[in-house]
């Protein structure tokens, strides 16, 4: 019961932020030149001014701006999403056909640097200052100051054309009528590329802020008294630095989450995956409003969930957060 | 006498580039089993250096360069060289053999681990103990220790628990496996008065019923006086003088120990100044409550900071508030000073009534109440130079900045440093000289009234006397009223005319420091005189002087 009205404060308190981003969104949109209709047109080769005419009262895009945003308003709080125009079916259907490979690229991607960067911390502040630790930054640093589209499109070069060892790009090969496990090792082997890719930067600034957290951790008082009752140096490490220092690292899952899903969009372009933030960037080219409205929305949820599961994370964590409340 | 512990001729050397060359030089001391022996000096004298060398902890390229720890390890009396053992064989002996508590109980335990989690870790580590048998010494420990409902401490968190209580569950940790010798760092300074009391009887308590040998480390003569057998003092690394407490205490031979002695206040008020019959600042009922708590009701917490404190500041005199933490004594000061707004109740200063200006008229009115701070490290930006921090206050109520500047010069003077010294930055000063400093900029606006707020907590006893003793002539030059604030009943003795003991925000007793600390009427007021260390032990005054002026 109070996890259910802790949750649902939550989001009470993260609506106007939504409010604000969607009608915000909507405005946005307004200025840029164009709209769905001259998309379709552009698609269909062209057409004669009065079917332009009747696909703009369909569509309802000869109404005012403001009665179209108050509009979609009203819908949204009956939890309908609309219609895409491009697709021809409900908006809430086209997402959930694009979330799995999204949230599978965000998970795996935000595992992979977490647990390598959490590693790769660890090392470096336990070398401080000797070469794994100067290896180490060193190697954060190339990650963090490298753009992750070139890192994938060098990926595809070294790995897909070059070597061959693994796919340029899709969500599974197509039309290979495989099932259960093979299915399953398809699609890890698709994603191989991307979810690297996607990690290394997230990895880099995990791995920084791994090791100075360590390393502060290290320096404080109950440290040295696990020293001197009599404790083995990785003792210490695993039973007294290690918790406080993750803390700082599960702050920062929360805070990036929307970051990560900002990166998958450049991801599953260049890797043409069937994703959200592929359906995002589309949506935008196709002045397909509602979708684009969708998706952002779920996008928003989305990071608000996962920020909600961190701090439930971080109360398990760190007894000191459930006594002030 | 058999030492359990011997320090042969011990030097350590600091890396190259610190302040001097050795942290320690030709240290030799010996500690025999049920004695607590007290090492004292003031900072930078290689106290805790010597801790850490005899259980191997020593800061990173910080190395015992010569000499020899012997600790006895057999009942035979043999004995082993810890310098020379490896971290796997010192690592038998810590926790086991010598037992540590620190000085910080908020910091010293981990927090996110329960009591009975990290109690219980010198045995998960030294014994083969299981883990029923493991818990059920930690109970008993934990009651050894005096702890309340030992159960519940056992479940907690160390942040559920009082600094006092923290303190007993790291003596009960570090007693866990009966150690042959105790190091106990600093281990009362973080503590309340009465806390400290409790906590130096329970020490005492455990000494003796185990035979335990204890090396405690300590900068104050007051402990000292309270649970030392033996006395060593050490200055810049060196041992200065050793010998029994009673000789030590009463008898000092080394200059250093005698100037150090001197500078302990005594706990009896001198005789009373004539002070003016006039009042310069009337408090009346002030109050100030906290209120925590958001939008939601329940959550609503309240806390009575200060309640209907009502005090008199004698024109030219000096009010000394006393309390312990959490009594409310700084927020009254910071009430005064405007720097929190009190809810109800007047402060009178003349004409005015300092309570319920407005903040504009505030910033008019600051330059006659002015506030000296405790934290002589953290009240100074860092990145100004000291004589624009002295100039800003004057500089914004409107003096030509030439002007302020010059007036910074002098004021150094004053305060008893180089005027040539305005151009420096904070850091380049010691914690005394920035105490002077902190005084040099309050007093820059010509204040009438100094708020002062446990102005020498931070600073070492000699220091702290010099301070003090500027503190006093500079009211008798300027005609300044004090409002001096402080935990240390030793020090309110010395320079307050009069004396408000506050516990929980209110005023408990209000009267003149003789009668006070002569006939007090509130039981609050006789046991925070019963809980100050060392009240039996009165310092000798004689060759005071001659001792200051040879150290």
């Amino acid at each position: 019961m109070r996890f259910l009205t802790l949750a649902g404060r939550r989001l009470a308190a993260a609506l106007p932020a939504l409010l604000i981003i969607l009608a915000g969104l909507f405005l946005l949109l307004q200025l840029a030149p164009g709209d769905t209709v001259d998309a379709l047109v552009a698609q269909i080769g062209g057409a004669d001014a009065t079917v332009i005419e009747e696909l703009r009262r369909h569509y309802a895009l000869d109404r005012s701006a403001s009665s179209r945003l108050l509009d979609y308003l009203w819908r949204l709080v009956h939890l309908d999403l609309g219609e895409s125009a491009i697709y021809g079916k409900p908006v809430i259907d086209v997402i959930v056909e694009r979330i799995p490979p999204t949230l599978l690229l965000m998970g795996s991607a935000l595992a992979l640097a977490f647990g390598f960067g959490m590693v790769l911390g660890i090392v470096a502040a336990l070398r401080v200052n000797r070469w794994p630790d100067t290896l180490i930054s060193t190697l954060g640093l190339v990650f963090y100051a490298t753009p992750s589209f070139w890192f994938g499109l060098m990926g595809i070069f070294v790995f897909a054309v070059y070597l061959g060892w693994l796919p340029a790009g899709g969500y599974g090969t197509i039309a290979s009528g495989l099932a259960g496990w093979a299915h399953i090792a398809d699609i890890a082997w698709h994603l191989t590329l991307p979810v690297v890719t996607l990690a290394l930067i997230f990895l880099a600034i995990y791995l920084r802020i791994m090791r100075a957290s360590m390393l502060e951790v290290s320096t404080l008082d109950f440290v040295r008294t696990a020293r001197a009752k009599g404790l083995p140096e990785s003792r210490v490490v695993t039973r007294h630095v290690l918790r406080n220092a993750l803390l700082p690292m599960v702050t920062l899952i929360g805070l990036q989450t929307g970051t990560m899903l900002g990166g998958s969009v450049v991801v599953e372009c260049v890797f043409a995956l069937p994703g959200l933030g592929r359906l995002a960037y589309e949506s935008v080219m196709q002045r397909d409003l509602n979708t684009l409205l969708g998706v952002v929305f779920i996008s928003a949820l989305l990071v608000i969930a996962i920020n909600f599961i961190v701090d439930l994370l971080y109360a398990r964590l760190d007894p000191r957060i459930n006594a002030t409340h | 006498m058999n030492p359990v512990l011997s320090i042969r001729n011990l030097s350590v050397a600091l890396p190259p580039g610190a302040d001097r060359p050795y942290a320690l030089r030709d240290v030799s001391l010996d500690l025999g089993a049920n004695e607590i022996l007290c090492v004292v000096g003031e900072s930078g004298s290689g106290k805790s250096m010597t801790a850490g060398a005899v259980m191997g902890l020593l800061p990173e390229r910080v190395r015992a360069t010569q000499g020899r720890i012997e600790l006895t390890t057999g009942a035979a009396g043999d004995s082993r060289n810890l310098l020379e053992l490896g971290q796997h064989e010192l690592r038998r002996i810590r926790g086991a053999r010598i037992g540590m508590i620190f000085q910080e109980p908020m910091t010293a335990l981990n927090p996110l681990r329960t009591i009975a989690d990290q109690v219980g870790e010198p045995f998960r580590i030294h014994t083969a103990l299981t883990s029923r048998e493991i818990s059920k010494r930690v109970l008993a420990l934990l009651d050894d220790v005096h702890i309340p409902d030992p159960a519940a401490a056992a479940r907690a968190y160390p942040h559920e628990l009082s600094g006092g209580q923290r303190q007993r569950a790291m003596i009960a940790m570090a007693l866990a496996l009966e150690p042959a010798v105790l190091i106990a760092d600093e281990p009362t300074t973080a503590l309340d008065v009465t806390t400290q009391a409790q906590i130096l009887r329970l020490i005492r308590e455990l000494q003796e019923r185990r035979g335990t040998a204890v090396l405690f480390i300590t900068h104050d003569f007051g402990v000292v006086a309270e649970i030392a057998d033996r006395v060593a003092v050490m200055q810049h690394g060196v041992l200065v003088e050793q010998g029994a407490a009673a000789d030590v205490l009463n008898a000092p031979r080394h200059p250093y120990t005698r100037a150090l002695i001197a500078a302990v206040p005594a706990l009896t008020p001198p005789p009373e100044r004539p002070v003016a019959g006039e009042a310069v600042l009337t408090l009346d009922k002030v109050s100030k409550t906290y209120r925590s708590g958001g939008l939601f009701k329940r959550h609503k917490r309240v806390t009575h900071a200060v309640r209907e404190a009502s005090l008199t500041l004698p024109k030219g005199g000096t009010l000394g508030i006393v309390g312990e933490s959490g009594s409310g004594k700084s927020t009254l000061a910071r009430c005064i000073v405007r720097l929190l707004d009190p809810d109800a109740g007047s402060i009178r200063f003349g004409e005015l009534d300092l309570a319920t200006l407005s903040h504009r008229a505030v910033r008019a009115h600051s330059r006659h109440v002015q506030m000296v701070f405790q934290d002589p490290y953290g009240s100074l930006n860092p990145r100004r130079r000291v004589g624009d921090l002295v100039a800003q206050g004057p500089v914004a109520h409107g003096v030509p900045r030439r002007e302020a500047l010059a007036r910074a010069r002098q004021l150094f003077e004053l305060v008893g440093l180089d005027p040539e010294a305005v151009r420096r930055y904070p850091h380049e000063f010691s914690g005394g000289q920035r105490q002077r400093i902190g005084l040099a900029r309050a007093l820059a606006l010509e204040p009438s009234v100094l708020v002062a707020d446990e102005p020498v907590s931070a600073l070492d006893v000699s220091v702290q006397a010099q301070v003090l003793d500027l503190l006093a002539s500079l009211r008798e030059r300027l005609g300044l009223s004090l409002l001096f604030i402080t935990h240390d009943l030793r020090v309110a003795a010395q320079i307050c005319d009069r004396i408000a003991v506050m516990k929980n925000g209110s005023v408990v007793e209000y009267g003149s420091a003789a009668q006070v600390f002569g006939a007090p009427t509130h039981p609050y007021t006789r046991s925070l005189l019963d809980a100050v260390p060392g009240r039996h032990w009165t310092p000798p005054t004689t060759g005071a002087d001659d001792a200051l002026a040879a150290a």
